[in-house]
């Protein structure tokens, strides 16, 4: 009981940092869910239900431009689409045991800083470290939006432009101790940046929605790397026992 | 013809959490192919890596504030300084660069 309640604790403390940025960036969000004609508790159910910038950011004009239902379902499908990709790499974080509960809930829960917090954990994954960080930062997120739509633009732009990168300092966060720790992974993240910035340049892919060319450089990348560079069990698996919450838990 | 907008709302949603649960409900074991492994155990440092970079740098109004909140990102992530810090200090760095450059 108290390993879960520790590992809860602690997942609300790194979800404090990413609820403030993800209240930040919603609130830009309600900005644009307003001019789609969404009221707040509107705006508020969809940041809970789905907790997806990109991916909120297409539904908002999917909504804008009156479109049909399957629309919706094929432009949330692309622009989702490595939360996919995330679900399986936490597949193999968890013990094989765990419940069917845990790992819907975990995976509901999915977003690309809750994930990366969660897969960043020494040893195999307890879920209640994710729902700690869930607990904070979902409301965060959903609170931030139906304030947007609130609100407008009452913060002034050059806070809304400061604000705007606390994300990507979060995944800088977590990719440059990464990088300290294993000189593959560093070569591998200045590739991806590389690749990112050569494709956000060429014309050829302007039509394509930013989700899916991180999709697609995802599969291309973490594949050429998979190839070249396979892992050693020793490398994913290692100090599981230094983490003395997380190894087991109570289901 | 008007749509309902709790309608696409929910529909939204039932896609998004079918892509997320999905494969964390159906993979129950351990994967033994070692590429699988190797590449799954790559995919967040990509997927953070592309979506950072150059996003950081368009999303200011400003973009050598970016530049410089990448930087200085970077150097205090390898120094170890925690996540809070380091996102608190890439936004004062882009309101800094921004405030001088707009004197």
């Amino acid at each position: 009981m108290n390993r879960n309640k520790n590992a809860f604790t602690n997942g609300l403390r790194d979800g404090l940092p990413i609820a403030l940025g993800y209240f930040a960036v919603a609130f830009s969000l309600g900005i644009v869910a307003k001019k789609a004609g969404l009221n707040p508790f509107q705006g508020f159910l969809s940041s809970l239900l789905n907790h997806a910038s990109a991916g909120e950011y297409a539904e908002f004009t999917v909504i804008m431009a009156n479109a049909p239902y399957l629309e919706m379902v094929f432009v949330i499908l692309i622009t989702n689409i490595r939360y996919m990709l995330m679900s399986c790499a936490l597949s193999q974080k968890f013990h094989t045991g765990t419940s069917y509960t845990h790992r819907f809930f975990v995976g509901f829960g999915i977003t690309d800083e809750i994930f990366g917090i969660s897969i960043g954990r020494t040893g195999a994954l307890n879920p209640y470290y994710t729902y700690g960080a869930m607990a904070i930062a979902l409301p965060g997120w959903s609170l931030g939006t139906a304030i947007g739509i609130v609100a407008g633009n009452i913060l002034p732009s050059s806070i809304v432009s400061a604000l705007s990168v606390a994300l990507y300092g979060m995944f800088i966060a977590i990719i440059v101790p990464a990088a300290k720790a294993n000189q593959i992974v560093g070569v591998v993240i200045v590739i991806s940046f590389l690749a990112s910035f050569a494709v956000s340049k060429i014309s050829l892919f302007a039509h394509m929605s930013d989700s899916l060319k991180i999709s697609l450089l995802t599969l291309i990348i973490a594949g050429a790397a998979a190839a070249l560079f396979p892992v050693k069990d020793a490398d994913d698996n290692s100090a599981a026992d230094s983490d003395q919450e997380v190894s087991v838990y109570d289901s | 013809m008007t749509h309902n907008i709790y309608l696409y709302i929910f529909v939204a949603a039932a896609v998004s959490c079918l892509i997320r649960t999905l494969p964390l409900t159906l993979i129950r074991g351990k994967i033994e192919n070692p590429f699988i492994r190797s590449f799954l155990y790559y995919v967040p440092y990509v997927t953070l890596a592309v979506m950072t970079f150059p996003a950081i740098i368009t999303a200011p109004q400003v973009p050598i504030a970016g530049i410089i909140a990448l930087i200085a990102g970077v150097i205090a992530a390898w120094r170890g300084l925690n996540m809070m810090g380091i996102a608190a200090l890439c936004c004062a760095v882009v309101f800094i660069c921004e405030t001088i450059a707009n004197i």
